[in-house]
């Protein structure tokens, strides 16, 4: 695997399907969400100018990914906040369920400066697989649009 | 590229006769075949996707009706395939929000106008120019002279159209012509989550984006023409408009809130589902009817959102010639829910069964005489709205008879798709489709040049085909056929 690849977008007929790349875990997550956001625009016209916390939970590590997508898709349609800078510094796994504390970094979407592409109406849990081996960690997941 | 564990179920398919397949009970868990209707090159295409194994998924819900039914523009969806239907019992049966999928009641509706293309053409550039600005569409769009607070916002999924029409946003004849007169009743906006109620707040009277769109169109064809003139579809030429959307926002995150909840339920009541997205609740649960009426309340948004939108486009053609929406006709034909589940009743082995009906990516297709379609259309069945690909054709069909027998009352919803989005920005350049459809005299007006390629009309199968099996089948027939003028996108 090329050690720059962060993202790719897999082949999917209805809807947006991605694979993101890490070393660990939380790089993998991180990653995952900068694909999320190059669906909706082009991140790297995002300037990391508002810092926002996001913390999050989940029965398992899929249902983690799932809850850190969507709430950083809550805070686009809430905040009209979009991120292109993501740090993941807290990642447990706790007696029965796991969470994630994050900083994350972006600014207040301009149809002027930002390009629009398709929005994102949720994540969803088909094909969704998380893989570890020696390479490090491979999110699978499709965004429905 | 191309995924990894991409590995194919082989899904065994028996031809039952000329467009419907069977899938048998062929593995553990299965409690009733599959259905499926398609033609010969319909079913190619679905085999080489999920749609199939995720159509014999469905069939192991508890307490399923006879078959689970995959329809023509059948394709892969979450859980549920989308073109799906499957009624399950009220009492033993479960319902799940999968069924339903994430855009609660993304639908269409239909105006006619007393306008013909001709009439209109001198002034079409400017109109849709005018409804391009007064209907946001695109990534995170809403007009900013109108808000809804919280309190309206549990008024207006509660109440439905009802309630916008009393703030005078829509006629009072308005109403009668959605589905469910526009509000479903035990709409229950205390089972919505304040995230929901947050994400929808801003979102009402607002397009979206993906495959969302607003179109004038003009009659192309008229196949059946009583029941056209009873719909107020009346000549070849004539030019109505379609609004096709949901339920924003609002809706997607009442879908991913009780996906949640129904996590926990199919543990609690030890129901035995092959993918998480198919993860339901028994209908007599406290977790089911909670989210029955958290899915009512988003069903009544997407209603109130096509209202809104409406009503602005009422007021471009009045800003557009400077007269009244009235002298134009501007009727509401009809609206109706692309995904919902409903309480119906229908007859199973001859027998009355009171059932939920899932229908994910389906159209309800009520026949003549039945009690549910508005008395204006009780005599020629229910309007039956089939939105095209961007640029193609639309149709309005009948709800007919066969529909109660074959597929609990229900058709197709649209073309669906046949190329995956990064193929068609490949293939394609938002500039060249905004010029080639140019050149047929389309109007396009989109807030992103991305998605105007994505959307391509060569990334989608031909929805014609998909009203002539449902035609064929006799569960829908075929009344008129509409064609672009102009396209709003987001």
């Amino acid at each position: 695997m090329d050690e720059r690849i962060k993202f790719e977008f897999l082949e999917h007929t209805a809807d947006v399907y991605i694979a993101s790349y890490g070393k660990t875990i939380e790089e993998a997550f991180e990653n995952a969400a900068i694909a999320m956001f190059e669906v909706m625009t082009e991140t790297k016209k995002i300037e990391p100018n508002i810092e926002d916390s996001i913390q999050v939970k989940g029965e398992d590590e899929h249902g983690l990914l799932y809850n850190w997508l969507e709430a950083l898709l809550v805070n686009f349609e809430t905040k009209n906040r979009i991120y292109s800078k993501f740090n993941i510094f807290s990642f447990k796994k706790n007696m029965r369920s796991f969470s994630l504390k994050a900083k994350v970094w972006g600014e207040t979407f301009d149809p002027k400066k930002h390009l629009q592409k398709v929005g994102v109406k949720a994540v969803t849990y088909h094909r969704m697989e998380i893989i570890k081996d020696q390479n490090g960690v491979t999110l699978e997941f499709i965004l429905d649009i | 590229m191309g995924s990894r564990r991409f590995l194919h179920e082989k899904v065994p398919l028996e031809k039952v006769e000329d467009c419907i397949w069977r899938i048998p009970k062929y593995k553990a868990g299965m409690h009733v075949p599959g259905l499926v209707f398609a033609n010969d090159n319909l079913i190619k295409k679905m085999q080489t996707d999920r749609t199939l194994w995720q159509s014999a998924n469905v069939t192991h819900l508890p307490g399923i009706y006879k078959y689970s039914i995959t329809l023509p523009d059948g394709h892969e969806g979450y859980g549920f395939p989308i073109g799906g239907v499957a009624a399950t019992d009220y009492d033993k049966g479960v319902i799940s929000p999968g069924g339903v999928g994430y855009d609660i009641n993304c639908g269409v509706r239909l105006l006619s106008t007393n306008l013909s293309a001709k009439d209109l053409k001198p002034k079409l550039k400017q109109l849709a120019s005018l409804i391009f600005r007064n209907v946001p569409s695109g990534l995170g769009s809403r007009r900013k002279d109108f808000k809804v607070n919280y309190s309206e916002l549990d008024h207006v999924t509660k109440e439905g159209v009802i309630w916008l029409i009393n703030q005078g946003i829509g006629w009072s004849e308005d109403a009668e012509h959605c589905e469910e007169s526009g509000c479903m009743k035990k709409a229950n906006p205390d089972k919505v989550s304040p995230t929901a109620k947050k994400r929808g707040l801003s979102q009402l009277g607002t397009l979206g984006s993906g495959n969302h769109f607003l179109e004038i169109q003009k009659v192309d064809k008229i196949y059946d023409e009583n029941k056209a003139k009873t719909y107020g579809v009346n000549y070849e030429g004539q030019v109505t408009v379609m609004i096709h959307c949901g339920s924003r926002g609002y809706g997607h995150q009442v879908c991913s809130d009780y996906l949640r909840i129904m996590e926990h339920a199919v543990r609690k009541y030890q129901i035995d589902i092959p993918d998480r997205e198919l993860v339901c609740a028994p209908g007599k649960s406290n977790e089911a009817k909670d989210y029955y009426q958290a899915m009512a309340c988003a069903v009544n948004y997407a209603f109130s959102n096509r209202q809104t939108i409406m009503h602005w486009v009422r007021q471009s053609f009045q800003q557009a010639f400077n007269q009244d929406p009235e002298n134009f006709g501007l009727n509401l034909v009809y609206d109706v829910a692309h995904n919902i589940a409903k309480i119906e009743t229908h007859k199973v082995n001859g027998e009355k069964k009171k059932v939920w009906v899932h229908r994910k990516g389906a159209t309800r297709a009520f026949p003549p005489g039945h009690e549910e379609v508005p008395t204006d259309y009780r005599s020629e069945g229910q309007p039956v709205l089939i939105p095209g690909s961007m640029g193609t054709s639309s149709w309005i069909l009948s709800g007919a008879n066969k529909a109660m027998d074959l597929t609990f009352g229900s058709t197709a919803h649209g073309a669906g798709r046949m190329m995956s989005r990064s193929a068609a920005k490949r293939k394609w350049w938002g500039r060249d489709v905004k010029i080639a459809l140019e050149k047929r005299d389309i109007i396009v007006k989109a807030a992103s040049p991305v998605v105007l390629a994505e959307e391509a009309d060569g990334a989608y199968k031909n929805v014609d085909i998909v009203a002539d099996v449902s035609d064929q089948l006799g569960i829908a027939t075929k009344v008129a056929r509409f064609v672009p003028m102009a396209v709003i996108k987001g």
